[in-house]
């Protein structure tokens, strides 16, 4: 590697060839304000369009600022960040950003964590000279994402996002100059889009374009309800997240304090999405077995690999995107489905109630959830099994609105019996990880031998796209992972090439898994975030006394009590579904 | 958006054109411009063709088409109206006939009367500065344009 040597605000640097100014000047402790550049290191996750030039810097000799951004470090460059002619300049760029955009911090649903304002803070804005027309445009409202582009400042990150990291392309920049903005194809509304919901552009927005829709209200005037008995299931990736809202460590484990919230803000009980999860591997893990072992005995019918099915953004992906290959993912619901019916038509009889008079909300790290609890074929007469999904977002607004001193509740645990579960459920929240709890189950109903090493540490990890080969007692188990959607679009058209070796495949649509998702508190692209996240999430399992789903008591009652056996009649009506063509017809109205 | 039905023939034409150029997302430029030679504008329709012969996403195509003056999502009038705007016309006044034009048409530039009759448009240099003010109408060129004669030219076509 050519290493470079310059002066970046008088001090020596030497940093390799190819580094760009601004990390050249993190390594001396420069810290270069950035709007549109965004990084997920580790992640290959880059947006640097080089557009609004806040990151502008001095470089002696050359006529015109250079943007820290996007300029490549050369050989004697002395470079000066904070000198008059830049602060000026980055301060016109600011303020000309700030002309065409809405001041409306106070009511913002980003207020507080907007990069935009931020920035004016940091660079001590206080009054915008430019004040002229501003442009608008209409607000667009999905099941999932509200666009509010007034307040869209043009860096682009969700493009990149949609369209380089999920390869879904429903956003794209159109028009020019001062009507640019980015849409959907033809400017119509997200919803008729190839959109799959997973938020990846809600969660690098720096601004309050894109935003979740908010649910909250629906819930707390469920809570206030007396004739109704309200039920929240939380999902794995919640746990590992949640505190950081309430400035804790990223990385540290909040299950005992959000019970805690939760039964405080007035929920009748608290139960797990991860015991759904448990019942996710049961039905899951089975119908990899089902279809394993037909396949060796020579049936031709039978469609390996087998995809995880649990992440409705990625659900939402293959029906837009691979409609010829709707056989085959696994029939399995999403934790958060499954959950649905397993409280209203086995929790609500057992406690007498009609399921009418019962709302099951749900925690997610997600905002595809909030799509896919609305989804016609998971109604019944049209009331939902699963009424309201929020965001981890939205759950610490509750909290904090509810005044709930987070930090100092003590730890609290789930209610019975929906409340059980065990490592294997928890570690659906990272890329890898439902795979591998499948597989924990799947080899000792199979082999019927006992797992000794539950750790299959070989899915761990963040590679984009990651293999292993598994043992199950002399049978070489191929298993695929991707994690974002562009991943995994490779991994399916290997599959409709012909050459996949895959015998199984997760795919989570979030990069990192949900702990990554398009729900959870904003990282602002510092990448270490999510792997404290994961690390938590993997503690979290090593510290459960049970690690095996079908070890799980509760879920053992179920099938006792309710469901019969993993595959079978009561199953399938209540925790498989079925898939769409959604190909055709998006913008075009019929 | 209401749907238009693109002929089978047309939608060959269209799909032989991607191919002339490889099917290459690279090339989308050049597959536009084909494409508004033979519809004359680029309706969604083509733009979702396009897209799917080039392997790109749609919101991609739309945003290419926008980005750029020269494409253009609404049909020519029957009778397209162009307006010189080249030097020697601007010096002669052609900005207060194209003025003229708007007002009586209640049209902006690049759009289509709402009975699709006249489309506006502006031209750079047609190289008939001689006749300055230049305006065309389809094939028919008008010269020495004045505000006032806007009215006549309209009518010749309005009946
Ligand atoms: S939610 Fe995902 S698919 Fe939809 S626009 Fe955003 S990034 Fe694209
Ligand atoms: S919507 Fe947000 S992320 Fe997308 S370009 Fe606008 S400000 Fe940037
Ligand atoms: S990866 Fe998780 S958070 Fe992201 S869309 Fe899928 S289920 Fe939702
Ligand atoms: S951050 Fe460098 S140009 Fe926007």
């Amino acid at each position: 590697m050519n290493m470079v040597k310059l002066i970046i605000d008088g001090k020596h640097v030497e940093v390799p060839e190819n580094t760009t100014l601004l990390k050249a000047a993190k390594t001396v402790g420069i810290d270069i304000p950035t709007l549109c550049y965004f990084e997920l290191k580790d992640m290959n996750i880059e947006n640097r369009p080089g557009g609004c030039r806040v990151c502008v810097v001095e470089v002696r000799g050359r006529r015109n600022l250079a943007p820290a951004c996007n300029t490549m470090v050369a050989e004697g460059m002395e470079v000066f960040t904070h000198n008059i002619r830049v602060l000026n300049a980055r301060r016109t760029v600011l303020e000309l950003i700030l002309s065409d955009h809405p001041a409306e911090c106070l009511t913002c649903s980003k207020n507080g964590n907007c990069e935009l304002q931020s920035m004016a803070q940091q660079l001590g804005v206080r009054e915008i000279p430019y004040a002229g027309e501003q442009s608008k445009y209409r607000k667009d409202t999905s099941p999932a994402i509200i666009r509010d582009v007034d307040k869209c400042i043009m860096c682009r990150r969700c493009e990149m996002m949609c369209n380089d990291v999920q390869t879904v392309g429903a956003l794209s920049a159109v028009n020019r100059g001062f009507m640019a903005v980015v849409a959907p194809a033809f400017e119509m509304n997200l919803e008729k889009s190839t959109c799959t919901y997973c938020g990846q552009c809600v969660s690098v927005c720096p601004t309050g374009a894109l935003t979740e829709v908010d649910h909250s209200r629906n819930v707390i005037n469920s809570l206030a309800d007396p004739a109704k008995t309200v039920v929240v299931q939380t999902a794995p990736a919640v746990r590992a997240a949640l505190g950081e809202e309430f400035g804790l460590e990223p990385g540290t484990l909040v299950t005992g304090k959000m019970v805690a919230a939760l039964r405080r803000l007035g929920f009748d009980y608290v139960f797990d999405t991860d015991f759904a999860a448990d019942l996710t591997i049961m039905e899951e893990g089975s119908e990899l077995l089902d279809r394993l072992t037909r396949y060796l005995k020579g049936d031709k019918e039978v469609k390996l690999p087998i995809l995880t099915s649990c992440c409705p953004g990625w659900v939402n992906f293959f029906e837009h995107n691979f409609p010829e290959m709707l056989d085959i993912p696994s029939t399995a619901k999403s934790p958060q489905q499954m959950f649905g019916p397993v409280a209203k038509e086995y929790f609500a009889k057992k406690l007498g109630i009609d399921r009418k008079n019962m709302i099951v909300v749900s925690i997610m790290p997600c905002l595809a959830k909030k799509y896919e609890c609305q989804r016609e074929e998971f109604k019944v007469n049209g009331d939902p099994d699963v009424n309201y999904s929020l965001s981890t977002r939205e759950l610490a607004h509750l909290i904090k609105q509810s005044n709930i001193d987070f930090n100092a509740l003590p730890e609290e645990d789930f209610d019975n019996p929906l409340g059980a579960s065990t490592g294997a459920a928890v570690i659906f929240g990272a890329t890898g990880g439902v795979i591998e709890a499948a597989c924990r189950t799947a080899y000792e109903l199979y082999t019927g031998k006992k797992l000794e090493k539950v750790d299959f540490t070989e899915l761990r990890g963040l590679e984009n796209i990651r293999h292993a080969t598994l043992d199950f007692d002399g049978l070489p188990i191929n298993i695929g992972i991707a994690h974002g959607l562009g991943n995994a679009r490779k991994l399916l058209e290997d599959i409709r090439a012909g050459k996949s070796q895959f015998h199984a495949i997760e795919i989570m649509a979030c990069p990192g898994g949900c702990i990554g998702g398009g729900g959870q508190p904003y990282h602002h692209g510092n990448s270490e975030i999510i792997k404290q996240r994961s690390a938590a999430i993997y503690r979290e399992d090593s510290g459960k006394p049970i690690r095996k789903s079908h070890e799980n008591p509760f879920i053992q009652e179920l099938y006792r009590e309710f469901l019969g056996k993993p595959l079978g009649e009561k199953s399938h009506h209540l925790l498989h579904t079925h898939y769409f063509d959604k190909s055709v017809g998006d913008f075009i109205e019929e | 958006m209401a749907k238009i039905k693109l002929s089978d023939k047309k939608l060959q034409e269209l799909k032989d054109v991607c191919k002339s150029f490889n099917n290459e997302k690279g090339e989308l430029i050049n597959v536009l411009h084909k494409a508004q030679s033979i519809f004359g504008y680029l309706p969604a329709e083509v733009q979702e063709v396009i897209a799917k012969e080039l392997n790109a996403s749609v919101a991609h195509v739309y945003g290419v088409v926008t980005f750029y003056s020269f494409f253009t999502m609404i049909p020519k009038g029957q009778h397209p109206i162009s307006i010189c705007l080249g030097t020697a016309c601007y010096v002669r006044g052609a900005e207060k006939v194209l003025e003229e034009f708007r007002r009586q048409l209640k049209i902006q530039v690049g759009e289509t009367t709402a009975d699709g009759k006249f489309s506006l448009s502006c031209l750079r240099c047609v190289g008939a500065c001689g006749l300055a003010p230049v305006v065309m109408v389809g094939e028919k060129v008008y010269g020495r344009v004045s505000p006032d004669g806007v009215q006549d030219i309209l009518s010749e076509y309005n009946n």
